[in-house]
Parts: C-alpha cells; sequence; structure tokens
C-alpha cells in the first residue's frame, strides 16, 4: 500500500494546533502507519516537496515568509486544511492589526533594548501589514476551528482522510467538537 | 573565494530559524549568525487590554508550554492585586507546573533529538524523525508518547484542557481539585517515573558515544541562571532567581522580581527578531548567561527529592560542579523530568491539595505587577504596568530562549568550526549545527512571542560576501 504524505506547516501559530496533533497520543503511531510526514516541525525535510496529499496549516499568514510559503503550498498539496484558529479566522496574531509594523517593531527593539536599539533588518522577513487567516490567500479545503482544536477532532479528521474519505463535520461523532476558542 | 553556509530550516525545533556561516580565505569558518525570522507584537498590541485578560492572550505565545507563560501572568497580575494567594491554590499552581515540565521534556527529549541520539547524527534524514523511531526503536518511541501523555493528562484533570485550559486565574485558580481527579493522576505516576529511569539509564549508558558533540556542542563558560528555593534547592514555580559564574561562585541573587531589569539588560541583534539578553552588572556580551535545565542543575544546590538528588549527584560525579556543554542538557532535562514526578507525588499527598480555599479576589492595588517562573526553557519573565481601572498602559515579556540567545551563537560557531570545513556542506554538519540547536530546546514561539514552521536554512558565504552552498540546496 502506498503510504499518504502529509505535510504539517507552522506560519504564525502558538504550535498548540500541532500540540493538539501530538495530543491524539497512541490514534498518532496508527496514523504514522499509514501516513508519511513528508514536511513538518517533527521531521527534517527542508524544502516543501511535491505532490503532497494533505497539509495542516496552524496559524495566520504574517510575513512575506509565510505568503510565498502558503502559495508554494496550495501549488504542491491536493487538500489544504486550515487548522486551529489562528489559520481560520487570525485569532490572536490579528490582534497586532490595528497598529503599524513600524510601532510593533519599535516597541520591541528600540525601546525595549538597552543595547543597538533598532528593528532588525538584515536576515529577516518583512512583516504583512496584517496578519490573515489562510483562506485570505489560497483557497482552503478544510476548516479545523479550536484554541486548538480538540484532539479527538484532528484524530476523527485524519483517520477519515487516511481512509480516502473526505471528513464530514456534521457527524454526530465530533460535530459537537466544532467551535471557536 | 571564501564562502558563507546557510542552514534554511533548523529542523525538529519550535520555531523558524536560519543560520548564516561565514568562512575565511581558508576555508574555515570566520563567524556564524543566528535568525530567528519571526515576529508577533504581543508587548504593544496587549496594551488597553484589562489586566485579567493576560493570561489568556499570552498563553496563546506557545502552545508547547502555555501554562508557564500562565503562570508567570497569573503571578504578575497577583502582584497587580497585591494579593498572596491561598496556600491550596499555589500547590495546585506548582502540581500543574511539574505536569508541564513532564510533558514538554518528553516532547523535547523523545519526539525531537532522540531521533538524533538513537539513530545517529549521521544516519538517513528521511528516517531520522519520530516515525522512525517508531519502526527502529518502538519502546523508546511508546515511552515518549506516554510520558508526555501523563503530563498532558494530569493537566487536563486539573485545568479541563490539556492545551490554554483557563483554570488559573489573577488570585489563584477557578475551581478545586477533586479527590477523583487526584487519584486519577497517582495512579499513572508509577508508569511515569519508570519511563523516566529507564531512558535515564539508557542515557548514561550512551554518554560514551558522543565524545565529539560533548566537547563541541557549546562548551564554553558562562554564567547561568536559575530559581532557588532558601537553602539553594531546585525550584521552578517560586523561589528567589540567582545568577552564578563558572565556578559556581555566586554572582547575584533577584531577590524582589520588580528589581530584575537591575540585572537583566537586552540587546538588539541587527539580523534576529530574537534579542540578547544579558547579566547587566557584566556587561554586553561579556554577561553572556545560560539558563534551562543546565543552567538550572549548574545553581541548584540540590533537587529536594530523593531521586533526583541522587541522580544530581551521579551527574555532578560523571561531570563536574559546573556542567559546562550544552550537549548535557539532555542529560539535565531528564533529571528534571524525575523531579517533575516525584514532586507530582509530594503534591498530590498534601492534605490541603484538594482544598477549596482557592482564589483570592481583589481589584488592582498596585501599578505594576511582575511574575517569574522557570518555564521548561528557562526563566520567565512578565512584566505588566496598568492604570487604575486595570488597562494595561506597559507589558515586558523576557523568554527561556532569550536568556540563551548569545549561548546558542556561540555554541553554533563552535560546532561550525568542529564540523563545517570548506565550501561544502555535509548533510549531517548540517544536522549537527541543528542539533546543536535543538539541545537547547529553543522555543522560538516564546522567545520572540512568535512561532513558525520547521526550521534551519544554511547559507555558506565567501568573506567576499558571495553565496558559495546552501542547505537546502536549490532545487
Ligand atoms: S489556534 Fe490557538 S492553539 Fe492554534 S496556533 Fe492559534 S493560538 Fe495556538
Amino acid at each position: 500500500m502506498n503510504k499518504a504524505k502529509v505535510a504539517t506547516v507552522w506560519l504564525d501559530g502558538c504550535s498548540g494546533c500541532h500540540m493538539s496533533v501530538l495530543d491524539i497520543d497512541e490514534v498518532l503511531i496508527d496514523v504514522l502507519h499509514k501516513a508519511d510526514i513528508v514536511y513538518g516541525p517533527l521531521v527534517d525535510a527542508q524544502e516543501f516537496p511535491e505532490g503532497v496529499d494533505v497539509t495542516l496549516t496552524e496559524g495566520a499568514v504574517s510575513s512575506q515568509h509565510d505568503y510565498k510559503l502558503i502559495q508554494q503550498i496550495r501549488k504542491r498539496t491536493k487538500l489544504l486544511i486550515a487548522l486551529g484558529d489562528c489559520a481560520v479566522t487570525g485569532n490572536v496574531p490579528s490582534m497586532r492589526n490595528t497598529i503599524p509594523t513600524k510601532r510593533l517593531l519599535e516597541r520591541a527593539y528600540v525601546e525595549g533594548a538597552d543595547i543597538h536599539q533598532r528593528a532588525p533588518s538584515d536576515g529577516v522577513p518583512a512583516l504583512l501589514r496584517h496578519a490573515v487567516p489562510v483562506q485570505e490567500i489560497v483557497k482552503v479545503d478544510l476548516h479545523l476551528p479550536g484554541c486548538p482544536p480538540k484532539p479527538a477532532l484532528i484524530a476523527f479528521a485524519l483517520t477519515e482522510l487516511l481512509a480516502g474519505r473526505k471528513p464530514d463535520l456534521t457527524n454526530p461523532s465530533v460535530a459537537g467538537l466544532v467551535k471557536f476558542g | 573565494m571564501p564562502p558563507t553556509i546557510t542552514i534554511n530550516h533548523v529542523t525538529r525545533i519550535e520555531g523558524h530559524a536560519r543560520i548564516d556561516i561565514h568562512l575565511n580565505d581558508l576555508g574555515k569558518v570566520a563567524s556564524t549568525q543566528f535568525h530567528v525570522t519571526q515576529f508577533r507584537g504581543f508587548e504593544k498590541f496587549t496594551e488597553g487590554r484589562p489586566y485579567y485578560e493576560m493570561p489568556a492572550i499570552t498563553a496563546r505565545i506557545c502552545g508547547i508550554c502555555p501554562v508557564s507563560h500562565l503562570l508567570a501572568s497569573v503571578k504578575a497580575c497577583d502582584a497587580i492585586m497585591a494579593v498572596q494567594i491561598p496556600e491550596p491554590a499555589a500547590l495546585l499552581r506548582e502540581l500543574l507546573h511539574c505536569a508541564q515540565f513532564v510533558q514538554s521534556h518528553a516532547l523535547s527529549f523523545f519526539h525531537l533529538s532522540a531521533p538524533d541520539l538513537l539513530l545517529g547524527f549521521d544516519s538517513d534524514p528521511a528516517l531520522r524523525n519520530i516515525v522512525g523511531l517508531i519502526e527502529k526503536h518502538p519502546e523508546a518511541a511508546r515511552d515518549g508518547i506516554a510520558l508526555r501523555k501523563f503530563g498532558q493528562q494530569a493537566i487536563e484533570r486539573m485545568a479541563g484542557e490539556r492545551i490554554h485550559p483557563s483554570w488559573t486565574v489573577p488570585g489563584g485558580v477557578n475551581k478545586p481539585l477533586s479527590a477523583d481527579a487526584r487519584d486519577h493522576i497517582l495512579t499513572g505516576l508509577p508508569i511515569a517515573k519508570s519511563i523516566i529511569r529507564r531512558t535515564l539509564k539508557n542515557f548514561k549508558a550512551m554518554l560514551d558515544d558522543f565524545p565529539a558533540e560533548s566537547a563541541a556542542f557549546g562548551n564554553m563558560p558562562t554564567a547561568y541562571a536559575g530559581l532557588s528555593g532558601l537553602d539553594g534547592e531546585f525550584k521552578i514555580y517560586d523561589g528567589a532567581l540567582r545568577f552564578i559564574d563558572n565556578t559556581a561562585k555566586p554572582l547575584a541573587t533577584v531577590a524582589r522580581p520588580l528589581d530584575y531589569s537591575k540585572y537583566i539588560g537586552e540587546a538588539t541583534m541587527p539580523d534576529s527578531y530574537l534579542k540578547a539578553p544579558y547579566f547587566k552588572p557584566l556587561g554586553y556580551p561579556e554577561g553572556i548567561y545560560r539558563v534551562g535545565p543546565l543552567g538550572r542543575l549548574n545553581v541548584a544546590a540540590r533537587m529536594g527529592t530523593p531521586e533526583a538528588d541522587g541522580e544530581l549527584e551521579e551527574y555532578r560525579q560523571r561531570l563536574g560542579r559546573i556542567v559546562q556543554s550544552s550537549f548535557f542538557y539532555h542529560y539535565a532535562r531528564l533529571i528534571e523530568a524525575l523531579y517533575g514526578v516525584e514532586r507530582m507525588e509530594e503534591l498530590l499527598s498534601e492534605p490541603l491539595i484538594t482544598d477549596t480555599h482557592i482564589r483570592a479576589d481583589a481589584g488592582v492595588n498596585a501599578n505594576q505587577g511582575v511574575g517569574i517562573i522557570e518555564a521548561p526553557r528557562g526563566v520567565l519573565i512578565h512584566h505588566y504596568k496598568v492604570d487604575d481601572n486595570g488597562s494595561i498602559t506597559w507589558a515586558n515579556l523576557i523568554v527561556a530562549t532569550g536568556h540563551n540567545n548569545l549561548a546558542l551563537n556561540h555554541s553554533i560557531r563552535q560546532v561550525a568550526e568542529q564540523f563545517v570545513d570548506g565550501a561544502q556542506l555535509k548533510e549531517g554538519a548540517v544536522n549537527r549545527v541543528s542539533a546543536v540547536v535543538r539541545a537547547y530546546d529553543p522555543c522560538l514561539s516564546c522567545s520572540t512571542h512568535a512561532y513558525g514552521g520547521p526550521a534551519v536554512n544554511l547559507r555558506l558565504w565567501s568573506p567576499q560576501g558571495e553565496l558559495v552552498d546552501s542547505w537546502p540546496r536549490p532545487e
């Protein structure tokens, strides 16, 4: 049997959604028997590969780096899943959106520093003016809300996907878990 | 022409990072730079929010150790209310924190670093991960998953949620611990303890297998910082912040949390969103210090629980009173996990642990407050100022990985000098440079209050500033 190619990615999130994936505990072992993790924080791949079946995306799109990466991911992924409220709505990362990025950087690196008071600029990606949900940049195939989404919801979605079905979130076993926050 | 190497994604770490290595004319490493590439701006956008929202907002800095931010935040809020929280609440918060140490250390050791240690730094990168671990060392993989689950379930039983619970509140916690939940957590303790014992035993048996790594993974004299109690015993929830030098001589004790800024300064790095704190009395960059498991164990006189005390003694017999190589973060982390489980057992046996006096109530009685705790990765400081209505007017957060920024940079340079040679990057060298970053278990989401995807990008640069090689290699 060909194993499914699954990728996970962190944009501007807190990693809590990734931790919630790990919180499926032993189900993880079943999942990893059926799927190869081809990209993500748990593996060593350096480039987002071609021909990925499913990508779970955590976090809002917040920097130039996120913006480029999510477009590359969309091109190389069959099913793109927005995992968690940051990816679905912008959530906490978008709380910065009312403040100009210059002010944010000044607060941290000029006012907030005793030495070398200036915003970093070499080798770091520029911030987008706003942190936005994934669907504002590319098409999303499935939204799994929650901050983070409940492990049982993630386990359901992964199990369905690996069985070749699109997860039906109105299924009574998980419908109660589909909520924000 | 001498080159620069870039490791683009430092993989299996918690965040986004990139590393540049500059070579000299002889093809040897001239300098290195560690860039953290995400920024979120929590200190600014929380201005104007009511202080009691801060625990829930700042928990979203990090989903790996959200309990750390919750606790530092509620301690800062306690100070704004000028209350002493009821003793049962303090015990419960500490219990929650110990459970988090266990789960977070399990993640760092098993899920992120064990693939290097058990499969080898030069093993096939496609398999050098948790999946490869499940195939080759199923017992270790299962132990890791079970230990993390034990910690996460304990958090869930106490606080209602594994990630971002709303149980810890300014003044205490919002629900007592039921006898039933206490007993459930107690039932899982023996297995958790035996997993850690077995892992420590196996790790100690492997210590001699990594001579090059232990010699070059950030093996340098620095100062160290950590919380400890009145008799110098290891502490993670309360205690005084102490700085010591590389001979264990005390440098400073921060008696009042508000005084932290007399001792800790912050420098902006031109090429990283991660600032570099330094020990102010020694200046910048001489005031380099390390926090986290290695720093804490160097600072502590003893652990204060029986088995962990025995392990600390053995650790010092093997490696000395001050353990200097960052490779041993892993070893120190396991001893701390053992402490976490033992301390949980002690706390769960306290008669007051199920007491219902769990919350002090008050309004704004001080216009600023500082909360300091030990996150799994090291000292975490939340400092808020509020107006009389309790709206935040100013916030400052100094997180564990930040304190280690200067040390991380030194360590990367040391590993690069040892393992990178000439203008070509070899996978094993790239992985070792990444692995030294992993040894610190840096949480880059915390450190810049930012978080990102899998990470090192490595770039190799010539002295003339030309890119000669990079990792990943362009397709
Ligand atoms: S949705 Fe919540 S848990 Fe997930 S990344 Fe965002 S803040 Fe973290």
